[in-house]
């Protein structure tokens, strides 16, 4: 009877174990789809486009035949927005930060914009181009330009910069501020000699990880209206331009196969600059992490 | 007389210095009241933002529906503004038949990978594959568009032969292979927040890691996971770049997937695209369009924040 029993629990524990070792295989499994896409995705776009990827490429203009195209205007109006960008995003999204983290008082008003600003990252950023049409192309006047594709790209990016910037001033012990004021600096001196400096690492990461999100969003730009064909490098910020995704898209939507590889190409370009960006966000943050 | 003037001249350069430094504090003073407000008008960006977004979508709506009954833009159910058909459901059906392949897709393959992380991997193995499948969220979506057109519908034209070059399965499983660190990132985030002693509990009672999985983790979760994959459908709603490319352009009230749909942010990419004329009724139909989807977005976040406030365990 005892014995008996014992067969029925071993038994029933057998089950049990040999389900979980099941179900963990399948969960493994399952990890490794959306790593197993990651690589075909990066294969299929190397191996369609190494072959259309040259000097020239990098350095040629737009053409009508495939062996001619180029991303020249596109990589020099990506980098000439990303400054753009920067400068608007860095200096409006780091002040916000601060004013929420050193100055903002505990009220009604500082909840709504940080309520705000979490909603904000859920808007689509097809929305942020209508925005952009209305305000920064008709309303403001600047037209399908640098300048109205920037502004456009800045306030997209905007909460990313915020909340990266608020944890980066959160992470800054709060000693050495104690310190500043005991030595009779005011608290603006001390957020701007002792709190900043000591954040910048953080901020850094936080800009660079934002702008890599810029670089390669193309919905909103169509909408403000990032021209495709491009054939002189945009002399001021009011000047027509157009991105990368943009002549990516341009080339992808179109039937021959050969405009494929160009697209191909144009990707292991773009793909490129963001590792590089990725990589050096990923550098700062491990040489400063050991401090402070 | 020597010793006078000297006392005099220090006196002077005293009285300089006092008045110097009094100066010196008082622009010390000005840039310490300045400075707030100054990083107050930068905050109240983002919320000028929101209300430019409001405003905007708004005006225009309404200038849209002077044109066309606001009736007839929620109800009928052909869409070609370009021969005065402004019926939205052919573009709300595109954009659900997308976001229902893609969830199908993601949560799943997001919550195993979920638990795979957090229950099972050892800490090494979490710390490799979690920054490699994030890698995934930072992809540009004309990427994965480009993928989906050029590899993933000739795959699934290999299996299903009459799937057209255009379709919304492609569009959609691959937006659900861009989700998956969503889902994945924040779910596994939420397992590792549950405290290791419930997990313990278990074990001791004799439990497999399996049974702790789905009778403890998972229940206390649970909130966490709802709202990541709330979140994740959002984002699905608001995909462009891959819809544009890879669905078509048809607007299709279909809940067949192998045929061409076109989604509301697809159309909004076609009419900006095309030449449409500001201040033409296809002008004005863009932000009607964009406010509805503006609409499902802003609802499905506000349900995500909502689960996760209400239901937050605090432990």
């Amino acid at each position: 009877m005892l014995g008996q029993n014992e067969n029925g629990v071993k038994k029933r524990m057998e089950s049990r174990v040999m389900l979980n070792k099941v179900m963990m295989v399948l969960f493994f499994l399952a990890t490794t789809v959306g790593l197993i896409f990651l690589g075909l995705l990066f294969y299929r776009v190397l191996t369609q486009g190494i072959g259309y990827l040259s000097w020239d490429y990098i350095r040629s203009f737009p053409a009508p035949y495939p062996d001619k195209a180029g991303i020249w205007a596109g990589l020099i109006g990506s980098i000439m927005l990303m400054a753009i960008v920067a400068v608007f995003s860095v200096i409006i999204g780091v002040s916000t930060a601060i004013y929420l983290e050193k100055y903002a008082s505990k009220n009604k008003f500082t909840d709504f914009i940080r309520i705000n600003i979490q909603n904000l990252a859920g808007v689509p950023s097809i929305v942020f181009g209508l925005l952009g049409l209305t305000f920064f192309v008709y309303m403001f006047q600047f037209g399908y330009t640098l300048m109205a594709g920037g502004l456009t790209m800045a306030l997209l990016v905007l909460p990313v910069i915020v909340v990266a910037a608020q944890e980066a001033l959160r992470s800054v012990p709060s000693e050495i501020e104690q310190a500043s004021y005991g030595m009779g600096a005011s608290k603006w001196q001390t957020i701007a000699r002792v709190t900043l400096p000591a954040a910048i690492p953080g901020i850094l990461t936080g800009t660079i990880i934002a702008l890599s999100r810029a670089i390669g969003e193309t919905a909103p730009l169509i909408i403000v209206g990032a021209a495709t064909a491009i054939y002189t490098l945009p002399d001021s910020v009011l000047a027509k331009y157009t991105v990368m995704p943009i002549q990516i898209y341009n080339w992808t939507g179109r039937p021959q196969e050969e405009w494929q590889y160009v697209a191909g190409a144009g990707i292991i370009v773009l793909l490129a600059i963001l590792l590089l960006m990725n990589s050096i966000a990923v550098l700062i943050r491990n040489k400063f992490s050991r401090r402070l | 007389m020597d010793n006078s003037l000297r006392s005099e001249g220090n006196q002077l350069n005293v009285q300089q210095m006092i008045e110097e430094r009094k100066q010196k504090k008082s622009i010390g003073e000005r840039i310490e009241k300045i400075v707030p407000w100054f990083l107050l008008l930068c905050a109240s960006v983002s919320v000028l933002t929101t209300v430019g977004i409001l405003f905007t979508l708004l005006r225009e709506s309404i200038g849209f529906f002077s044109n066309v009954s606001i009736f007839e833009f929620y109800t009928g159910t052909s869409w070609s503004p370009w021969s005065g058909h402004y019926g939205v459901a052919p573009l709300i059906g595109g954009t659900l038949l997308i976001t229902v392949i893609a969830t199908i897709v993601a949560v799943p393959l997001g919550l195993m990978s979920a638990i795979f992380l957090s229950e099972y991997a050892s800490d090494k193995v979490r710390r490799t594959i979690k920054p490699v499948l994030e890698v995934l969220a930072g992809i540009p979506t004309v990427v994965y568009g480009y993928f989906a057109l050029t590899f993933i519908t000739p795959m699934f034209q290999a299996i299903i032969p009459d799937l057209g070059i255009f379709n919304a399965l492609s569009a959609g499983f691959v937006v659900g292979i861009m989700i998956i660190p969503m889902v994945a990132s924040l779910s596994e985030d939420a397992m590792n927040s549950v405290p290791n002693a419930l997990r313990e509990g278990a074990l001791g009672l004799g439990a497999t890691k399996l049974e702790v999985v789905f009778k403890v983790v998972l229940p206390a979760a649970f909130s966490g996971i709802v709202a990541s994959v709330v979140l994740a459908i959002s984002r699905a709603i608001g995909e462009t770049m891959i819809v544009t490319i890879a669905a078509g352009a048809t607007p299709n009230l279909t809940m067949d997937a192998t045929q061409s749909v076109q989604t509301m942010t697809a159309f909004i990419v076609q009419a900006a695209t095309g030449d449409t004329t500001f201040g033409s009724t296809i002008y004005y139909s863009l932000y009607a369009v964009g406010m509805t989807l503006f609409v499902f977005t802003l609802v499905m976040n506000l349900i995500a924040q909502y689960i996760s406030r209400k239901f937050k365990e605090d432990y």
